[in-house]
């Protein structure tokens, strides 16, 4: 258990070097001429106006919040998925209710309107 | 024991004598033998990329009546070599104003997401990195890795264009994870397990026959999760011109367009792993370098077919994305959730294990299309009745100086 851990940490660490490497080759190889023009902001030759960390739009946050709900209760399934075949009918009936109630969620959710891009 | 009933113990029992042989102590050899292991891995993940750039472009010109690739070697299979020299003799160049940190750390974090998915995949019988007993779990968190280094990329580099198709990845990916969550606990269920190479041996009938309608929201949420056309908001070339990666040159764009390939490619496997039974086939289980054969033919054909929506779909609107997420698919992920839940539960010791599932999964898919019927019926009726007169009036209207 442990050494599968370690092992998965030893991936990571291959896995940041193996970029880092391709890209310092390419910091090495590539050319270095810098101007104002070459660094400036990219909109279509258009010069930027104003700053670029612009407020955005509160429906991204929505649905961020609706998210955030199903996504743990969703997590919180994965122990019952895997011990259905050892529970008892009566702890899978309780399980699907679990799942009923966040449908109503859904619902309520839906019925509110948060759904709806706006 | 031989080499081809057990290709990595045999090598990795050879590699052991030998450097304890040279004195070195145990806990070293173990490091070195996994640091060797994983290298061989990912070498063997990127060799794969570099093809996979040539399959690519091979295969989007023929859907689009070109050639492709035809001048480099035999193919154009040297192409992808000499892209890869065109990426790294090219300037690297940060734009003014981007957070140099978050900046250079972005590209770095998406190809290591991707990579971190191949720690897991059961490629054969014995052949696979680690067996991880939280498997599923595990490729949605490194999945969960990736959507942040797209909302950094796009954060970082200090454009509106970015940051845009950051937000709208953001809104993608985070929706689309839900089904998929969904659609993996499906396998969970029929295997009794998260591990994914346990999911692999309790296929002994594939999964896609237990639950048809699980694999179709797989692959859709799949798709979404890529960020592949139809899904590619956060990249629509028409609208925001290259989306989060726009200022990035180089290998750093090579980073990301690598890694969205081997992605593909990667989530192609889990979908044959998870559903269509993964290595398995004839003879696999004694010799499991040909269960690496038929892991790739599945997983090739799943690269294909998501290759084949991406260049016949046009891109959908992100309304529209995100209704079809929260108004359709998530509503029939937990629906069909609850069937196989408790049909699993009730036929689990009868012989009509499998029949029983199947018949409930076309039920479900049959009760759903019945419901966007009668759903478009409905729409159609409250588009006709104020569109009647409004078109009468139109073709009654006199023209000006007509009495």
């Amino acid at each position: 258990m442990q050494n599968e851990w370690i092992y998965i940490g030893l991936f990571m660490l291959v896995g940041v070097i193996i970029p880092i490497g391709a890209i310092a080759v390419a910091w090495l190889l590539g050319p270095r001429k810098p101007n104002p023009v070459k660094q400036s902001t990219y909109e279509c030759g258009i010069e930027t106006v104003g700053e670029s960390w612009i407020q955005f739009k509160a429906q991204y946050y929505i649905f961020a919040l609706v998210y955030l709900i199903f996504d743990v209760e969703t997590v919180f399934l994965f122990p019952w998925a895997v011990a259905l075949g050892k529970l008892p009918l009566f702890a899978v009936l309780e399980g699907v209710l679990f799942i009923l109630i966040l449908i109503a969620g859904l619902i309520f959710v839906w019925r509110k309107g948060a759904l709806e891009w706006v | 024991m031989n080499f081809w009933n057990d290709p990595i113990n045999f090598v990795s029992v050879w590699l052991r004598s030998l450097f304890s042989g040279w004195g070195m102590a145990d806990w070293l050899v173990n490091v070195l033998l996994a640091v060797m292991g994983i290298v061989v891995l990912i070498i063997c993940a990127m060799v794969l990329d570099i093809m996979l750039v040539w399959v690519e472009r091979k295969v989007v010109a023929r859907f689009q009546d070109r050639f492709g690739p035809n001048r480099v070697g035999p193919f154009g299979l040297i192409q992808p070599f000499a892209d890869i020299i065109k990426l790294l003799i090219k300037e690297d160049i940060t734009p003014v104003g981007a957070d140099r940190i978050i900046f250079n750390l972005a590209p770095i974090l998406a190809m290591t997401a991707v990579l971190l998915l191949w720690a897991i995949l059961p490629l054969g019988s014995v052949i696979y990195g680690v067996d991880l007993n939280v498997g599923v779990l595990y490729i949605i968190a490194t999945g969960a890795i990736g959507t942040l280094s797209i909302i950094m990329a796009g954060w970082a580099s200090n454009n509106k264009f970015a940051l845009i198709g950051a937000f709208r990845t953001v809104a993608q990916m985070v929706s689309y994870e839900i089904p998929m969550l969904v659609a993996m606990l499906i396998p969970t269920i029929l295997a009794g397990t998260m591990s994914v190479n346990g999911i692999v041996h309790a296929q002994n009938v594939w999964f896609v026959i237990l639950s048809p309608i699980g694999v179709l929201i797989f692959i859709i949420s799949a798709i979404a999760e890529l960020g592949r056309s139809p899904f590619d908001l956060n990249e629509a070339e028409s609208e925001i011109v290259a989306g989060f990666h726009i200022e990035y040159t180089g290998m750093k764009f090579g980073m990301f367009y690598a890694s969205e390939l081997l992605h593909t490619f990667t989530f192609g496997g889990f979908i044959a792993t998870l559903f269509f039974g993964g290595w398995r086939g004839p003879y696999a289980e004694i010799y499991p370098l040909l269960g690496v054969f038929y892991f790739f033919i599945k997983a090739m054909f799943f690269y294909w077919v998501i290759m084949w929506v991406k260049y016949s779909m046009p891109r959908i609107r992100i309304d529209h994305m995100l209704a079809f997420n929260w108004k359709f698919l998530t509503p029939l992920a937990f629906v069909l959730l609850i069937v196989t839940a408790l049909v699993d539960k009730v036929l689990a010791q009868t012989n009509f294990h499998a029949t029983g599932m199947l018949l409930a999964n076309i039920i479900v898919g049959w009760v759903t299309i019945e419901i966007l019927r009668i759903h478009a019926r409905g729409l159609r009726k409250k588009d006709e009745i104020p569109a009647k007169p409004s078109t009468q009036a139109a073709h009654h209207q006199p023209l000006r100086g007509e009495k």
